[in-house]
């Protein structure tokens, strides 16, 4: 955004609000997504570094977090650097992840044996300054929990990405408890792109972002992750490509608010 | 063959025998390649435990014995006697076949274990020279051109090669056969220069007053890691492995101990590793010493970093892998490396943290599911046979109706692996059902043949 005259005293109104909202808020850059209708709706025009984000799956997913663990491997496979996976349950198929371009060599898995565990490791990680991404897959995640996790990403500069995995499908209801992630992320399924030819198309997904800290909450309808973790736009399905309904975000706020 | 075991001797097969000459004749023989590394690096550790048992002077006397200075040492075990036999007991209860001999010198000694008469040989002291003189010229430890030359001469045992004059022999053969032999005699000394062990870098502290607080422990770790640190910088090592043993005022012990992936010599780290450890400590009624202990300690290879100009150096993470192993497990932390295989589960394998890289990776022309359940789960479909997806599925409840499908990928059993796997086959389709969920399912067997599973339907993996 280019500034048309340097302001002094605004600058100076500026800098006292930054160092009132905290001394360990540092700018950490931000990872975009390369799709300018998701980078425009995120503040600074992308993920923040030094953060935490949380990313659930819709439906089936919130117990299986498949779609969910792959949004999450595309956005760690656009980072530098190694890549901390923790988790409880371990059935991730490391294959799989190559095909979103998240290598085997950079990733590194830990089997935490109880979400305590899973806590305490992702804290541990998140305090280290060198990783590319942290991820952890965790069930509840209490709003002191998640606090301590965003200071921890804030000290660093580690992306971190906290996948809820629920054990049961009504425990899935936690999503709707604040907490301090500075995005949240809802990925469903959408029935893929049908293909002149018998067989499955590539996956789309509804992406609904519930919460962005100093950003507004918006749906959006997108190919699943390429060879290189990123995602793409749908090319048919809507006139707008861009499933940005007046409703839907209504809805959002609802539940951003819930 | 370099060497034999005793089952093989009694089947006529000596050292020397060329591998195929054996292998012609007893074909079902066990023969395994020569390792004179391994070999050296085990007689050291033997002569380390010899040292540690019997007597200060040892050293390993390769390729296949070890020499002692039993002098002054023999009373202690109960007389010369006894102290071999006790030996060569030992040996044999750790399945090694040996044979001792004692003697005023090292080349007599040597000899006689050997090529002497018996398995335990005792030569009275001033006899040596009685004792060897039958002995063949092997026994000398002369190199094996100067053997053949002297059998040449017609010369085959000791006793005659040390009549013959010395001034002939030393000019055709080189003072080898004349030092040796005054060796084997006693008329020259010939030191033993003996292994030695090195002790474990260790620092400890005594307390006058006990201690039990987390806080004063902590403290006292941290002035405890930097001699260590120094200790190790002289060896140029870092700790593998760290112990921390605290002694009670109840003469009970605690310990802790720490281990790292890598090589590490710096204090901040491993005072860190240990304070984390603090809450598993229980000091009872006080400690009243500490002892550090570097159990396992590698030296430390130094290499050149990464030019910051031409590429970025990849941060380190080894420290983070060390507290979060010490928390967890070291079980618990590893990556996923690639195995040349085509059965999906068997495809991938566990390997450390920071093992290094192979630069393999997964052929990639199949999709594949992002979770792999850890064991195939039976779903009840209808399909049509042979090669055609599932119409519809039932699994853990839910029936799902197909929309669109890929496949079948077929997998052939390892035959290499069991005969179980002969002739078994799997077809494995990728499914979309209505909502837009994808599955990896699977028909054991091809949809014709009985033999090739019991075409039944299983569900392996969850796309998105």
């Amino acid at each position: 955004m280019p500034a048309p005259k340097p302001r002094p005293a605004l600058e100076a109104l500026r800098a006292q609000v930054s160092r009132l909202e905290g001394q360990g808020r540092r700018r950490r850059g931000v990872l975009p997504f390369g799709m300018p209708e998701i980078d425009g709706r995120l503040p600074d025009g992308g993920l923040a570094l030094g953060a935490l984000h949380e990313v659930a799956g819709g439906g089936h997913d919130a117990l299986n977090a498949a779609a969910s663990g792959l949004f999450s491997a595309g956005i760690a496979a656009r980072t530098r650097g190694k890549v901390l996976w923790i988790a409880t349950r371990q059935d991730l198929y490391a294959p799989a992840l190559q095909q979103v371009g998240l290598s085997a060599r950079r990733t590194i898995y830990v089997a935490a044996s109880s979400d305590v565990d899973v806590l305490a490791c992702f804290e541990e990680a998140l305090r280290r300054q060198g990783l590319g991404a942290v991820v952890a897959e965790v069930g509840r995640l209490s709003m002191t929990a998640s606090r301590r996790l965003q200071l921890a990403a804030e000290t660093s500069g580690a992306l971190g990405i906290a996948i809820r995995r629920w054990r049961r499908q009504t425990d899935a209801a936690d999503f709707g408890q604040p907490t301090a992630s500075v995005t949240r992320w809802r990925v469903s399924v959408l029935p893929s792109v049908p293909l002149p030819v018998p067989g499955v198309g590539r996956s789309r997904w509804l992406l609904e972002l519930i919460r962005a800290r100093a950003g507004e909450c918006a749906d959006f309808e997108v190919e699943a992750c390429d060879a290189k973790g990123r995602l793409a736009p749908c090319r048919l399905a809507l006139p707008a490509t861009l499933a940005d309904r007046p409703d839907q975000e209504a809805a959002g706020h609802r539940r951003a608010r819930a | 063959m370099l060497s034999v075991d005793l089952a093989a001797r009694r089947l006529g097969l000596r050292p020397g025998t060329p591998v195929a000459k054996a292998q012609a004749l007893h074909p079902d023989l066990l023969i395994m390649d020569a390792d004179p590394d391994g070999d050296r690096a085990g007689l050291e550790r033997l002569s380390l435990w010899f040292q540690h048992r019997i007597a200060p002077i040892v050293a390993p006397d390769p390729p296949d014995g070890i020499v002692l200075d039993t002098t002054g040492a023999d009373h202690l075990h109960g007389g010369e006697a006894v102290m071999l036999e006790n030996m060569v007991s030992r040996l044999k209860e750790a399945g090694i076949t040996a044979r001792a001999a004692i003697a005023d010198t090292w080349g007599a000694a040597h000899a006689l274990a050997r090529y002497g008469r018996e398995r335990i040989t005792l030569v009275p002291p001033g006899e040596t020279a009685a004792a060897i003189t039958d002995l063949p010229i092997e026994a000398l430890r002369l190199p094996a051109d100067i053997i053949d030359g002297l059998h040449g001469l017609g010369v085959s045992r000791i006793g005659p090669l040390a009549g013959m004059p010395r001034a002939p022999l030393t000019l055709r053969f080189g003072p080898d056969v004349a030092r040796r032999l005054d060796q084997a005699f006693g008329r020259q000394a010939e030191a033993i220069v003996p292994v030695r062990l090195q002790a474990p870098v260790q620092v400890s502290r005594n307390f006058a007053e006990p201690i039990s607080a987390a806080e004063t422990i902590a403290r006292y770790i941290t002035k405890l890691v930097p001699p260590l640190c120094a200790g190790l910088e002289e060896r140029e090592q870092g700790v593998r492995r760290l112990d921390l043993l605290l002694h009670r005022v109840d003469s009970r012990t605690e310990a802790v101990r720490v281990a790292t992936a890598m090589p590490v010599r710096d204090v901040r780290r491993l005072t860190r590793l240990l304070c984390d450890r603090i809450e598993t400590i229980d000091p009872g009624f006080g400690i009243e010493r500490m002892v550090l202990t570097a159990s396992l300690a590698e030296p430390i290879l130094h290499r050149q970093g990464v030019s910051a100009l031409i590429e970025e150096e990849e941060a380190d993470v080894s420290d983070l892998i060390d507290t979060l192993a010490n928390r967890v497990g070291t079980q618990a932390l590893y990556r996923f490396a690639p195995v040349e295989s085509d059965v999906p589960e068997r495809a991938v394998c566990r390997v450390p943290a920071l093992a290094p890289e192979d630069g393999k990776e997964w052929p990639d022309h199949w999709p594949r599911p992002t979770r792999l359940l850890p064991r195939p789960e039976p779903i009840q479909t209808m399909a049509v046979l042979p090669d055609h997806p599932p119409i519809f599925f039932i699994w853990r409840g839910i029936r799902r109706r197909i929309r669109c499908a890929d496949g079948p990928e077929r997998v052939f059993g390892e035959w290499w692996k069991g005969d179980a796997e002969l002739t078994t086959v799997r077809d494995y389709f990728r499914v979309e059902d209505t909502s837009g969920e994808t599955f990896w399912v699977y028909r054991t067997g091809d949809g014709e043949h009985g033999e090739t599973g019991s075409q039944g339907w299983f569900l392996h993996g969850l796309f998105e």
